[in-house]
């Protein structure tokens, strides 16, 4: 539902039916809305079997790959000879994204009893579940819920233990999440070796996103079959999806719809649009690392993977981020530039240099003293940022760019003419 | 809080995992299968008792996990979380990434410098209690603008509440 609003009648509720209600925080309110069913369920049944109604669902990834979750889990080793691991990725740090917090906020076991399921199915014993240095509540939320399900002895034989990250938006990437649970800086990985061969501590690893894990109770309970019948486009796109929207709208929250959605619906019904008397601009629809849309584009565009994609964009993690027509999309570029710059690792030269220098750039049109090829320049630096390391943060700043310049060319021009007022970045 | 913030240097140092802190890090390296993955969890353990993460936390944490302190230095200062100086009673990230920005966050950290007398973004206002800065996002971006004091995590904060924060957390 449209946390914190009223559910809107066009949501189809799942994973967010009980946000705002603080009793399903506890063990027995959880329960008595037919919580860890769907585990008794997955715990009696052979793991490959788990696998395979995950598959036929149709789940994908919800971090922001969108990689189907079945597949991704059967690639584990099906003969046991090392420990396997379970990753949760809560570090939900993309700008624009808040979903996962509001699941553990107000479903943490949804959450557990997600781990569980897929660390059965993928034979993993234990589970960490990665959460973000400044989630401070929903850690607690967390610890609590945790404590509760395992004195019930909910598990079995699974472990989950919590791990708190300290501030670094690339440990959201799988492997630097592993770096950093092994106690190390949080440096992606080459790939391969992918996960499944060697991950966490070098043995068999999968790692799901939150949102990803709080659907996989919904679809063992409900069958794979229901799951896949909420699909309003692209039958490769099923079930739901929480979308978090902010910036320049009304009643900007968390809303889950099927997916195929229109994304003018969820803007203009669910969140009331741009304020009274704007006019939306632009829309960046699966968090701040994809291109940006242009109203046009915005208003024509379902949210699926394939839908987003059509429109030159991504569905990512959901993030939509809107801006109308008080927006400077030049000075907004250079902000998530500079989020980039402020979060690259610094391993790969393209984006430790590459993020920098579009910081600089852009502050400098911004300043009123871009020179007239900072545009060509700024393209080309993003063109050798894209698909040249080793994960894609650097990809990520480029995006913005390119397709800011592209679809707002003339913002930037009239700061290199003079035409606008420069404006000092601090 | 077994030490007040901002031990100087120059201070004789208290070693940091005695007795139930120690209990706590036998728990904590439970749940991995090597010492060094303990090294995160065990730095939040640090700067919960000692305020931040000085150089001779480091070679105490490195010792107590079998580290070297320049191994340990590499980590600390990766995160942005872990305190390498010491900070203001209340420590106050601002987020300030294009989401919360074109909401009106700076609006929120220009009120939070003034109000607290902190100035300028990072130093600590000269009551010790303060201590303000600007962060990448915090994940909270329908929340315009989060703020977290401590661990307290506040949503929706604007210029004109500042005031009553202030006041509730001085």
């Amino acid at each position: 539902m449209g946390f914190p609003h009223k559910s809107h009648p066009k949501e189809t509720v799942v994973l967010s039916q009980y946000f705002g209600d603080a009793e399903a925080r506890t063990l027995k309110g959880w329960t008595k809305r037919g919580g860890y069913e769907a585990l008794t369920q997955a715990l009696a049944m052979d793991p490959a079997r788990v696998t395979d109604i995950v598959k036929e669902s149709g789940l994908r990834g919800r971090g922001g790959a969108g990689f189907p979750t079945g597949l991704k889990w059967s690639f584990m080793p099906k003969e046991k000879k090392k420990p396997h691991y379970l990753c949760v990725n809560a570090d939900e740090s993309e700008p624009g994204t808040f979903k996962d917090r509001e699941i553990m906020r107000w479903t943490p076991h949804a959450l557990l009893e997600g781990t569980v399921i897929a660390a059965h199915a993928i034979r993993a014993e234990i589970a960490y579940i990665y959460i973000r240095g400044e989630f401070t509540e929903p850690w607690t939320i967390m610890e609590r819920a945790l404590a509760e399900a395992t004195g019930a002895g909910l598990f079995g034989n699974i472990k989950i233990y919590l791990h708190r990250g300290a501030g670094a938006y690339i440990c959201g990437e799988e492997t630097a999440l592993m770096n950093s649970i092994e106690g190390k800086r949080g440096n992606p990985r080459i790939k391969p070796p992918f996960p499944a061969a060697a991950g966490l501590f070098g043995m068999p690893t999968t790692i799901n996103n939150v949102e990803t894990l709080a659907a996989v109770p919904h679809i063992l309970k409900r069958g794979a079959a229901w799951y896949k019948g909420m699909c309003l486009s692209n039958p490769k796109s099923t079930g739901t999806k929480l979308f978090s929207v902010c910036g320049h709208v009304q009643r900007p929250g968390n809303y889950e719809v099927t997916m195929g959605f229109p994304l003018k619906d969820l803007l203009y019904d669910m969140c009331g649009g741009p304020p009274a008397g704007r006019t939306l601009k632009a829309c960046i629809p699966g968090g701040s690392s994809v291109p940006i849309l242009t109203r046009e584009e915005t208003e024509a565009c379902l949210l699926d993977y394939e839908g987003v994609v059509e429109k030159g964009s991504m569905l990512g993690s959901g993030g939509v981020i809107v801006f109308d027509d008080s927006a400077d999309m030049v000075y907004q570029i250079m902000r998530l530039a500079r989020f980039y710059a402020h979060e690259s690792c610094a391993q790969c030269t393209q984006c430790r240099e590459g993020t920098a220098w579009t910081t600089k750039i852009l502050e400098r049109i911004l300043a009123g003293q871009g020179k007239p090829k900072d545009l060509d320049l700024l393209l080309d630096l993003s063109e050798n940022m894209t698909g040249k390391t080793i994960c894609v943060l650097s990809d990520s700043c480029a995006a913005p760019v390119i397709s800011g310049i592209k679809k707002f060319r003339s913002e930037f021009e009239a700061y290199l003419a003079g035409n606008r007022q420069p404006v000092m970045v601090g | 809080m077994t030490s007040p913030h901002g031990t100087a240097h120059t201070e004789e140092y208290q070693p940091v995992f005695v007795g139930k802190t120690m209990e706590e890090l036998q728990d904590v390296l439970q749940r991995y299968p090597n010492k060094q993955a303990a090294l995160l969890p065990t730095l939040w353990i640090a700067q919960r008792e000692h305020g931040w993460i000085s150089d001779r936390i480091m070679a105490e944490v490195a010792e107590v996990l079998g580290l070297t302190p320049a191994y340990v230095k590499g980590v600390v200062t990766f995160y942005t979380m872990y305190h390498q100086h010491p900070v203001g009673k209340n420590f106050v990230q601002v987020c300030t990434t294009s989401p919360c920005n074109i909401c009106g966050a700076e609006g929120v950290v220009r009120a939070l410098l003034e109000q607290t007398g902190a100035g300028e973004a990072g130093a600590t206002s000269p009551d010790g209690k303060w201590t303000i800065i600007e962060v990448e996002c915090l994940g909270a971006c329908g929340f315009a603008t989060p703020v977290l004091i401590n661990d307290d995590f506040i949503e929706n904060v604007t210029p004109a509440k500042v005031a009553d924060l202030v006041r509730k957390y001085r």
